[in-house]
């Protein structure tokens, strides 16, 4: 998949906007303990970045297999499918211009239905489903399109406060253009009472940012008597146009 | 009223959490057959250009003990400097080497562990030559936003000397939490801090 283009058909090489620190959460936030020893506590070094930054790898999609994008049967026997209620997670990759950003690199896991994850350092007793394995991938189209299929995650309790529940929830990892563009999220589901109790869910300061992680239900884009939707965009930081700025030679 | 410059806002960041093997390196964590080998896992092939290095590093929290649950990716250029991307004008860069790893802590001693080559030097945003460096980005549970560092070379002091990056920072003291230690044999070892007086140099970049 290409890179951001010019308009005139050129890979864009402009430096990504500044990153709204304010806006997503601060390192120390002691209601979610674990961040209070791996929280740095000096100033960041900030520096307008340098090719270093401003490039990144590649993803094509013939290194994505079939199933890939289909958490339902990825992880499943053949014939057998994962428990729970059937869903299909789409939408769009955007940077902070609105530019759509073909060939990100999505990836994303989740507990089971029960609200259970694959994994050996999980201690919750809720069942583990044998035909779910918890983990997919996509690759966004030329205008920054994905879709995948799964199951919705349950929520679970996490030791935290003694009774602190984690929402249902998808994480996504996204991989754009540039590897300042490199972001770890999560995604919520519309009506989840238990989003706004959630001390990982507060780290974020603003109400409205929160917000942009709720995933709309689409009863448009609902396959009938098989799988709700839910639509769920993620905005990449934007980039500057480099086309007034001055290039000095071996840049 | 004035016009709207309708500009989005970047999506708020959360932590990778305690699974986020699951999502990124799940045939290391025990999920095998969903993906054929975890992404980033192999850098370097037989005919990637440059000297092979290895290198060592740990992720240690405030209490100086090595994180178990983080996950490191690096990026960085060819032995010529140049780095295998599209936004890469200045030449086609060795197409047997990715530039991109990614690995998990291990779950005991918490040390990650890359194959990859020595990178060259790369230009500064004025000309400037940086000296050899890998970029790296942490995130882990209790990190809420994915960590952005730089990892330079003890062997390459000249370098180091001039590079513009690092004469940025004001406290000299701090330089050396960048600069990976050579042990020989083509083997270094970086230690990051997240606190105290060995805080590692983060970036907001
Ligand atoms: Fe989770």
């Amino acid at each position: 998949m290409p890179a951001d283009k010019t308009p005139n058909g050129n890979p864009e090489t402009g430096a990504f906007f500044q990153r709204d620190r304010l806006w997503h959460p601060p390192a120390f936030t002691p209601t979610y303990k674990t961040s209070v020893l791996r929280s740095p506590q000096k100033a960041l070094l900030s520096l307008d970045n340098t090719i270093s930054e401003i490039t990144g790898p590649v993803f094509g999609h013939d290194m994505l297999g079939e199933l890939d994008n289909d958490l339902i049967h990825n992880f499943a026997k053949p014939g057998e499918s994962a428990i729970g209620e059937r869903i299909i997670v789409y939408g769009r990759v955007l940077d902070e211009r609105g530019k759509g950003v073909p060939g990100a690199l999505l990836e994303f896991w989740q507990a089971n239905a029960g609200g259970r994850y694959r994994h050996k350092k999980e201690g919750y007793i809720a069942a583990l489903d044998p035909n779910f394995g918890g983990c997919g991938r996509t690759i966004a189209d030329e205008d920054g399109n994905y879709a995948f299929r799964t199951i919705k995650p349950g929520p679970y309790p996490w030791p935290n406060g003694v009774n602190d529940w984690r929402p249902a929830h998808i994480h996504f990892s996204v991989f754009g253009h540039g590897f300042a563009q490199r972001l770890i999220t999560q995604m919520y589901f519309e009506g989840d009472p238990l989003i706004w109790l959630c001390p990982i869910v507060r780290t974020i300061p603003d109400r409205a940012a929160i917000e942009t992680l709720i995933a709309a239900l689409d009863m448009q884009a609902t396959i009938p008597m098989d799988a709700r939707a839910y639509k769920f965009d993620i905005v990449l930081r934007g980039r500057r146009s480099s086309l007034f700025e001055n290039r000095l030679e071996g840049n | 009223m004035v016009q709207s410059l309708n500009r989005l806002k970047e999506s708020p960041s959360q932590t990778a959490g305690p699974y986020v093997h699951i999502g990124l390196t799940p045939n290391f964590c025990g999920i095998p057959g969903v993906f054929e080998e975890d992404l980033g896992a192999r850098m370097v092939n037989d005919k990637t250009k440059g000297e092979r290095i290895t290198v060592r590093t740990r992720v240690f929290d405030g209490t100086g003990t090595p994180l178990k649950d983080a996950l490191i990716e690096i990026w960085q250029a060819d032995s010529d400097g140049l780095y295998n991307s599209p936004s890469e004008l200045r030449g086609q860069a060795d197409p047997n080497f990715t530039g991109w790893g990614r690995k998990p802590t291990d779950m005991v001693s918490g040390e990650c562990v890359f194959e990859t080559i020595k990178p060259g030097r790369a230009p500064f945003k004025d000309g400037r030559m940086m000296a050899p460096h890998i970029s790296f980005w942490i995130v882990a549970r209790g990190i809420n936003l994915g960590l952005q560092t730089r990892m330079y070379f003890s062997d390459e002091e000249a370098a180091n000397a001039e590079d513009p990056v690092l004469a940025r920072i004001e406290h000299r003291l701090r330089v050396p939490t960048l600069i990976a230690e050579h042990k020989g044999g083509g083997v270094y070892e970086f230690d990051i801090h997240l606190q105290g007086d060995r805080e590692t140099v983060f970036f907001d970049i």
